[in-house]
Order: structure tokens, then C-alpha cells, then sequence
């Protein structure tokens, strides 16, 4: 028990509170557009946004690989100008995960906003509201049970990514070698007793994390639901 | 005075029309907007709250709030808006509703003690109920003094004892705060009693415009009084016909001759009026 090595799980949580908090910033903005806009172009966008659910993780993580190679425009601009290389490193990691979790953090934050009532944001605009004012004193306030949901299945959906982390990161310990990659590494080499750890420990923590948010979104509906 | 010149293509349950409406408000004045549902009421009042696009020009005093080159969006039209579902803001308690709108503690504190809020002013929405809920709306579209009050159908969730209640305190902050009201109606009572005029819509076109009297007493000419109501039966006794007919709540028996029955068909819309007689009136 003792000589368990906790890295690939510290590096795991890392990455995927990394991910939840650039992703927030981002889709935030995107959900919002998404429920208010009245564009022909919106299946379209919506369509785009949910593609990492459909694909599988070795397609998207051939192109994020290609993508952010030094072959590429984007990895050799980052490669000239900044020196930086973004594969098989812990910053390829988190562009690869903000892609493939980006419609976790979408969804539940869109289904939200577009559950509102209508009135309620009018008010807030007839009240002299800008629409980032009402994004964030009202809209978003209201749907916190959403947002609880997009914050926390985000960070469990990176925790439990698998095939794209092994093609953009590889395995480097310490840098991105995370706990699925891990447990997969140790039942190839047939080390079936730690896979037994570390498998119980995620099963644990994603067990634990759930509950949490699944009781969280039953006090909140027990205050506001029932009026809804 | 405020004068609104509109035209908006609407796609209602009706088919494709055309609201076209123009009108010019006296300052301070109290209208109400009637009409049948899918008329244009609630397009016309949303239009004026700059919640919807439209052609045509609308001025409000010395401001021009649309016209062809622009619109100014409903955040610099000083507006209050009072909807039906009251859309309170859910996350904020009661006074927190008021202050988000204008951080002006004192005339919240005023406008919840004339509608009689003031214990409830930190409770949440959501534990309150509509007749109060709506109150605090109203308090809330007071909140920047607003020179034009916009109420859609703001009494028709509630239950009559409630809507006389709210109908008192709209007349009374409509005339502390010197307002003009625009108010979307379907009850001659409630009209009868706030508005000062009247302006029925059909298919988006104003059909009728006048003092709540002229345009809510249904009697025409040397007529007492006169009701609008449904043939529900013709009933033949001996020589005689009985037209059984629906009016309001009340069913009620007028008698026919037989060429008068040939011309009815059940399921019409009828007026009952007389004028030989007075009608007297007592106590129920």
C-alpha cells in the first residue's frame, strides 16, 4: 500500500482543474450566445460544439496531434515564436482536453440559460441591464444546479479521458502520464494488483464526486424548484 | 405626448397581418389596450419597450426613441415593464429586486410600504404568492421613475378579491409618480375603472378609440341597455318561440315570433337590449 505512487493521480485532478477553469471562460460566453442567438447558423455552431461527444477520442486525438505538431501552422507559430512545443507535454494535454471536454461545459450551461424565463432577462434589460450585467447578475445566479453540472462533469470527464491523452501526451511520467494511462500501462504489463488500487481509487473518487453533485442539485431544487 | 407611429408585420394564429397602429398620449394619461387575443396588444407594448423591431417612429416628449435610423434598446428608454408572470428575478430577495433596477434604498423602502411589502421585503420570490409576487413588480417598474408604464396584462393571474387589491394600487402609484400608463386589458371592469381611454385592436388595426364609456356601454341609440350573448336553444311553445341565450354567467329567456326564429340559427352571437321599458335596479 505504502509504495503506491500517487503521481499519475495528482497529475490527473491537475489537469482536469486546469481544464474546468480555462473551459468556464470559455463556454460561458459560447452557451450564452448559443441560447440567446437567433441565427440560421446555430445548428450549425451547435452541431461543431458537440462533435467531441460523437468522434472517437483516436480521430480527434489524430488531428489535435496533427494540429499541434511543428508540422502544423499552429505548432510550428507556437514552436518559432515562443519555443514552445505543445505534444507529448502537459500543455498539449490541457489544449486536448479543453477540445474534448468542451461540449460537457456547453451543454448543461445552454439547456440552462434557455430554460430561463424570457421575462426575467427582459426585465433585466429594461431595468438598464447590459447583457454581460444580466449574464451574470441574473442568468447565471438562476441556474446554478446547470452550472454545478458543467462544472463538475467537465473536471470527471477529463479525469476519465483515456485515448485522447494517450495519443496527444504519451506516457512520460510526471508530465503525462495521468491515472487511466497508468492503469492501462500496468495491466499490459500484467501488475494486476496495483491496477486493482488504482482502478478502486477512481472508482471511489468519480463515485464520490457524483453523489456530491447529485445532492447538491436536490437541495437546490427543493429551494427553487418546486416554483419552477 | 408621446406619439407612436408603427407598422410590423406579425406571423399570429391568425395568418400573416400587419400591425399598424398610430396613436398620440397626453402625458400622464391612463390607456388601456383591448382587443381579442392574437389583435397585436402585446407586440404593440413590446414594441414601445423596445423589445421588438419595428418601422416607423415613436417620440416620447422631446426623445426620439425610434425612428428609421435608429432604435434606442430598451436599457435607455425609461420604461417600466410589468409582466404578467411578474419575471422577478429569482436569485434576489424582494428589495434586492428593487435595488438591482435603481440602488435607491429610500424610495424602495417608500414604494414596499404603499404596497404593503415592507415584511416581506427579504423574502425570495419564489415563497411568495402572485398577488404579492405582482406588487413587487410593480414596485420594481417604479424603481427608475419611469415616464412611461407598461403593463401586460398584469392582473390576469389573479383571483378577482386580489385584482381589485392591485388594480387600487396601480391607479394610486400611477397618479404619486405622474407616469403615463399603457396597460393591456381584457376586463371592461378593471378598464372602467383605471383608464381614462380606451383603444381596442383587431387584426393590428385600431378599431376603436375612446373614453372607457363610449367604448365599453354597448348601447346604440335609444337603447337602455343592451347585452351581447350565444344562442343556445329556440324553444317552440303553442304560437310562440323562446330563444334561450348564454349572457356572461346568466341564461336567460326572450321571446321570438316566428319569422324572427326563422332568421336565428343556435350557436349565434346576439344582442338582448329594450328600450320601451326602465330597467330597474336593487340590491342582489
Amino acid at each position: 500500500m505504502n509504495t503506491i505512487n500517487w503521481t499519475p493521480f495528482i497529475l490527473s485532478f491537475k489537469l482536469a482543474a486546469v481544464t474546468t477553469v480555462i473551459l468556464f471562460f470559455i463556454a460561458l460566453p459560447t452557451a450564452w450566445w448559443l441560447s440567446r442567438t437567433r441565427t440560421r447558423l446555430k445548428p450549425a455552431a451547435e452541431a461543431i460544439t458537440s462533435l467531441p461527444i460523437v468522434l472517437p477520442p483516436s480521430v480527434l486525438g489524430f488531428y489535435i496531434l496533427w494540429g499541434l505538431s511543428i508540422n502544423s501552422p499552429i505548432g510550428s507559430f507556437f514552436n518559432d515564436l515562443f519555443g514552445v512545443q505543445l505534444v507529448f507535454n502537459f500543455t498539449g494535454l490541457v489544449i486536448a482536453s479543453c477540445l474534448y471536454s468542451f461540449p460537457f461545459m456547453v451543454q448543461p450551461l445552454q439547456s440552462g440559460f434557455e430554460s430561463l424565463n424570457e421575462n426575467m432577462i427582459e426585465a433585466a434589460y429594461i431595468a438598464g441591464k447590459s447583457p454581460v450585467q444580466t449574464l451574470f447578475k441574473v442568468a447565471l445566479p438562476n441556474i446554478k444546479p446547470s452550472l454545478m453540472t458543467a462544472l463538475i462533469v467537465t473536471f470527471a470527464h477529463t479525469v476519465g479521458e483515456f485515448g485522447v491523452v494517450l495519443m496527444v501526451g504519451g506516457s512520460i511520467p510526471g508530465e503525462t502520464k495521468v491515472a487511466s494511462v497508468a492503469i492501462y500501462e500496468l495491466v499490459e504489463t500484467m501488475d494486476y494488483s496495483t491496477a486493482h488500487i488504482y482502478s478502486a481509487v477512481m472508482v471511489a473518487i468519480s463515485f464520490i464526486v457524483l453523489l456530491g453533485v447529485y445532492i447538491f442539485n436536490r437541495y437546490q431544487k427543493r429551494k427553487f424548484g418546486a416554483f419552477r | 405626448m408621446i406619439a407612436i407611429d408603427i407598422r410590423k408585420p406579425l406571423a399570429g394564429s391568425m395568418g400573416e397581418m400587419t400591425l399598424q397602429v398610430s396613436i398620440e398620449i397626453e402625458e400622464h394619461a391612463f390607456v388601456a389596450i383591448a382587443g381579442e387575443s392574437g389583435s397585436g396588444k402585446t407586440t404593440l407594448l413590446r414594441t414601445v419597450a423596445g423589445l421588438e423591431k419595428a418601422d416607423g417612429k415613436i417620440t416620447v416628449g422631446d426623445e426620439i426613441w425610434l425612428d428609421a435610423k435608429s432604435s434606442l434598446p430598451p436599457q435607455k428608454r425609461k420604461i417600466g415593464f410589468v409582466f404578467q408572470d411578474y419575471a422577478l428575478f429569482e436569485n434576489m430577495t424582494i428589495l434586492q429586486n428593487l435595488l438591482f433596477v435603481e440602488n435607491d434604498k429610500t424610495l424602495a423602502t417608500h414604494l414596499l410600504n404603499l404596497t404593503s411589502l415592507e415584511e416581506l421585503a427579504h423574502r425570495h420570490p419564489a415563497t411568495l404568492s402572485g398577488g404579492q409576487k405582482q406588487r413587487a413588480a410593480l414596485c420594481r417598474a417604479l424603481m427608475k421613475r419611469p415616464k412611461l408604464l407598461l403593463m401586460d396584462e398584469p392582473l390576469s393571474a389573479l383571483d378577482p378579491a386580489m385584482r381589485t387589491r392591485l388594480q387600487f394600487d396601480i391607479l394610486r402609484l400611477h397618479k404619486e409618480f405622474g407616469t403615463t400608463s399603457l396597460m393591456v386589458s381584457h376586463d371592461p371592469s378593471e378598464i372602467y375603472r383605471l383608464a381614462d381611454r380606451v383603444v381596442v385592436l383587431d387584426h393590428g388595426k385600431i378599431i376603436q378609440d375612446g373614453t372607457p364609456a363610449e367604448v365599453l356601454l354597448k348601447t346604440a341609440g335609444s337603447q337602455k341597455f343592451s347585452f351581447k350573448g350565444e344562442l343556445l336553444d329556440i324553444l317552440k311553445r303553442d304560437v310562440i318561440h323562446i330563444a334561450v341565450v348564454a349572457i356572461g354567467q346568466q341564461i336567460v329567456e326572450v321571446v321570438l315570433d316566428e319569422a324572427e326564429a326563422n332568421t336565428l340559427s343556435i350557436g349565434d352571437i346576439v344582442t338582448v337590449s329594450t328600450k320601451a321599458f326602465a330597467p330597474t335596479i336593487s340590491k342582489a
